[in-house]
């Protein structure tokens, strides 16, 4: 840590900038000047892919603050942008590029996904200089420190970035033992990485890259064909990333062994309209019941819990809380709203369907 | 509103009080009241499907400016001669904190941006309030049962009498004295304002209660006297003695400055207060109402209404108070219009008049109201039977 780091991180300086921090004076000097929070410039926007009537995928290279602590190959990151300059709105990306120390630029690849806001933002119109906010790196879907000899990644759709991540820093840390990968896509046209991959395979430095195209005749994943393709597979090393019935059929293959790491990229749930159908989750407290269509706060109370609130007609924000997934209708606009992990306020809020609130 | 609760105003509507809730609220019947509701929250709507860059740069500048002002005046107090200066650029730097930022804030007004910095649920304000137990006493108590009395702590902060419905103890007497202090002190009788002081003589609460807050209330009141008092003057070296008294006429002109243009939102002549028994099943469209009654505004210049923190439009932020304050001006055209048509008063005034007004009430209800000592006792039993 510089001394300039230690002098903005020190008390002195909070208490003279008390109740506000240091950072909300430093981001009005220079947008990259932070003690705490990490923001970043777009140094980068790259096309992968751009294949007509398909959303576009795009690697985004991004400088980030000094306080950036760096990544681990396999990590994401919580990415916030800035919609029509006011309403910032956060969803998690995972990083491809290979680990990162602090303070390192890194690239996130993202497809255009239609009902998403941020990705279709970053892809479509962030440019160099947009400003991003970030959490730092989370997740533990990682590579150990020491890095097993024998390794095999399995991986779907977008679910290559964490494995393309890792591949990379494999190589950077120049790993000598044999890596298998396994990909399953659409098809060779919607292929990331598809020259990287190429030059991966050629190369030949003990690493197996297969690219797998189901749709096209390619075999879907199975125990056989795991088996054929690398025998004993249960007890190698396994990082497996895709959506959701790739990753069951994964978890099938291998039983219970402990040789596999997972994870998901899961398919968001659509919700129905004014019928008061499916489940409501306090995930904080573990209650649960059948959605009554009432209010969250009505729900809540009804099942025991006493969450804080005050006016009960939206006006006082004293029951504001976290809504991890599911879509809510304000009951007082009837305006729906599915963005994950989102403020809202539990006395004017029904769910439409299942919904999970941190409470 | 029920019609049963409606007879009451119509049988009081004979007694010459021109203030007497009892008479306003008779001048809607239901079917208005509710179309009154549907016109505010139809406003409440467009405004809401408006929101955007324009509000977010607002507010962003209005931050930039604030911590300009308190830079500036930071630094201005290593120049003597330059005092004054400071103590005006820091003065203005802790208004807009308070008023237009911090009030607005911990609204929720800016709550759809998704900034942690204009967020209601993280702002903290330059005050020796905390945020939470502000939030707490303003936007749910206040707010909500705005201008009822034995529910709305805000009608005198349990230290004035502001209403004829307040009985008279020999303790008013101190009306204008009370008021005076409380102008002076204001940021630390606002801390203060949640331990319920009033309660715990009257015994209605215990000193227990206030455990939690105090611990909270310490922590802010050390954290802005080491800032203001301690650091910031020692960091002027020999200068110490001035910084510190320019820091201490800050606070106070904020004091004074806050004090006044609040006093102005709910006690001029003519702002209305209700009983519990009249607001107790209340609808959306006779909550508007009694927001609209209980209110008043002040009328000024674009700077005027920015530095009382858009509170000089108080009707119209008791009406949407988690609609961005820079939009009150629009809405209010709106709103009087509304109000010329449904024939209601729309209370406002050139800040001289309504502190006037303000002044003359803090000094009648000093004294026992001879006038109606007799007429009151009837007249609200009256209503409570009906």
């Amino acid at each position: 840590m510089g001394l300039a780091t230690s002098v903005l991180r020190s008390r002195t300086l909070a208490a003279l900038t008390s109740p506000h921090g240091v950072d909300r004076y430093l981001e009005l000097v220079n947008p990259m000047w932070a003690a705490h929070e990490v923001r970043a410039r777009v140094v980068d926007v790259h096309r992968e892919v751009d294949v007509p009537g398909h959303p576009p995928v795009a690697t985004i290279t991004l400088q980030p603050t000094s306080t950036w602590r760096g990544h681990r190959a396999g990590q994401h990151v919580q990415v916030g942008v800035e919609i029509d300059g006011a309403r910032r709105t956060t969803r998690v990306f995972t990083i491809s590029s290979p680990d990162s120390r602090p303070g390192d630029r890194f690239t996130i690849t993202l497809r255009a996904n239609p009902e998403g806001l941020v990705s279709r933002y970053l892809v479509g119109r962030a440019r160099p200089g947009t400003m991003v906010h970030l959490s730092q790196a989370q997740g533990e879907f990682v590579l150990p420190d020491a890095v097993p000899e024998r390794i095999l990644f399995i991986s779907g759709g977008s679910g290559i970035t964490p494995v393309m991540s890792m591949l990379r820093s494999l190589q950077r840390r120049t790993h000598r033992g044999h890596v298998t990968f396994l990909h399953y896509a659409q098809s060779p046209e919607h292929q990331i990485f598809a020259a990287e991959l190429d030059e991966v395979r050629r190369s030949g430095h003990g690493i197996d890259v297969t690219l797998l195209h189901p749709e096209l005749g390619d075999p879907a994943l199975s125990p056989a064909y795991l088996e054929r393709h690398v025998p004993g597979y249960r007890d190698v090393p396994t990082w497996a990333c895709g959506p959701a019935p790739l990753i069951e059929a994964v978890k099938g293959a291998y039983a219970d062994s402990p040789a596999l790491r997972l994870e998901y990229f899961k398919p968001p749930k659509v919700a129905g309209s004014d019928a008061a159908e499916g489940d409501v989750v306090f995930s904080r407290s573990g209650a649960a019941g059948a959605n009554t269509g009432d209010t969250l706060l009505d729900q809540a109370e009804a099942l025991g819990l006493t969450p804080e609130s005050g006016c009960r007609m939206g006006i006082c924000f004293s029951c504001v809380s976290r809504k991890s997934e599911g879509t809510v209708r304000n009951v007082l606009t009837g305006e729906e709203s599915s963005l994950p992990d989102e403020e809202i306020r539990i006395c004017v809020s029904a769910p439409v369907g299942d919904c999970t609130v941190d409470l | 509103m029920t019609a049963t609760q409606h007879a009451a105003p119509d049988t009081a509507a004979t007694t010459d009080a021109p203030e007497s809730t009892a008479s306003i609220f008779g001048r809607l019947t239901p079917e208005q009241l509710e179309s009154f509701g549907e016109e505010m929250d139809a406003i409440r709507q467009r405004v809401l499907a408006d929101l955007g860059e324009a509000d977010a740069t607002y507010i962003r500048n209005v931050v930039k400016a604030q911590r300009a002002f308190e830079i500036a005046g930071r630094a201005l107090f290593y120049l003597p001669p330059a005092w004054p200066l400071a103590v005006a650029s820091l003065s203005v730097s802790k208004i807009l904190d308070n008023m237009e930022i911090g009030h607005n804030v911990m609204h929720g007004q800016y709550d759809w941006m998704g900034d942690p910095g204009l967020s209601s649920r993280m702002y903290e304000w330059d005050n020796v309030c905390p945020s939470e137990q502000w939030k707490y006493s303003h936007n749910y108590i206040h707010h909500t049962y705005t201008n009822i009395l034995g529910k709305d702590r805000d009608i005198g902060y349990g230290i004035l009498r502001m209403d004829e419905d307040q009985p008279w103890h020999p303790y008013y007497l101190g009306n204008p004295l009370y008021a005076f202090l409380l102008m002076v002190f204001f940021e630390w009788g606002v801390a203060m304002h949640d331990l319920e002081v009033e309660n715990l003589v009257a015994g209605k609460r215990r000193i227990e209660d206030n455990k939690a807050l105090h611990a909270g209330i310490m922590r802010k009141v050390k954290r802005q006297a080491v800032k203001d008092y301690l650091l910031f003057p020692a960091l002027t070296g020999p200068l110490f003695p001035l910084t510190f008294a320019g820091n201490a006429t800050a606070n106070l002109v904020r004091n004074v400055w806050a004090f006044n243009i609040i006093f102005c939102g709910h006690f001029p002549a003519g702002v209305a207060t209700f009983s519990q028994e009249e607001c107790e099943d209340e609808s959306r469209g006779q909550w508007y109402f009694r927001q609209l009654l209980g209110s008043a505004n002040i009328t000024g210049g674009k700077l005027f209404h920015l530095m009382t923190g858009n509170l000089s439009h108080q009707i119209e932020h008791h009406l949407f108070p988690d609609l961005p304050a820079r939009r009150y001006p629009e809405v209010a055209e709106e709103v009087r219009d509304i109000c010329e048509r449904y024939e209601l008063p729309y209370n406002t005034g050139p800040l001289g008049k309504q502190l006037f007004s303000v002044a003359r009430k803090i000094c009648r209800f000093a004294l026992p109201d001879r006038k109606r000592e007799d007429a009151v006792a009837p007249e609200s039993e009256t209503t409570l039977a009906a």
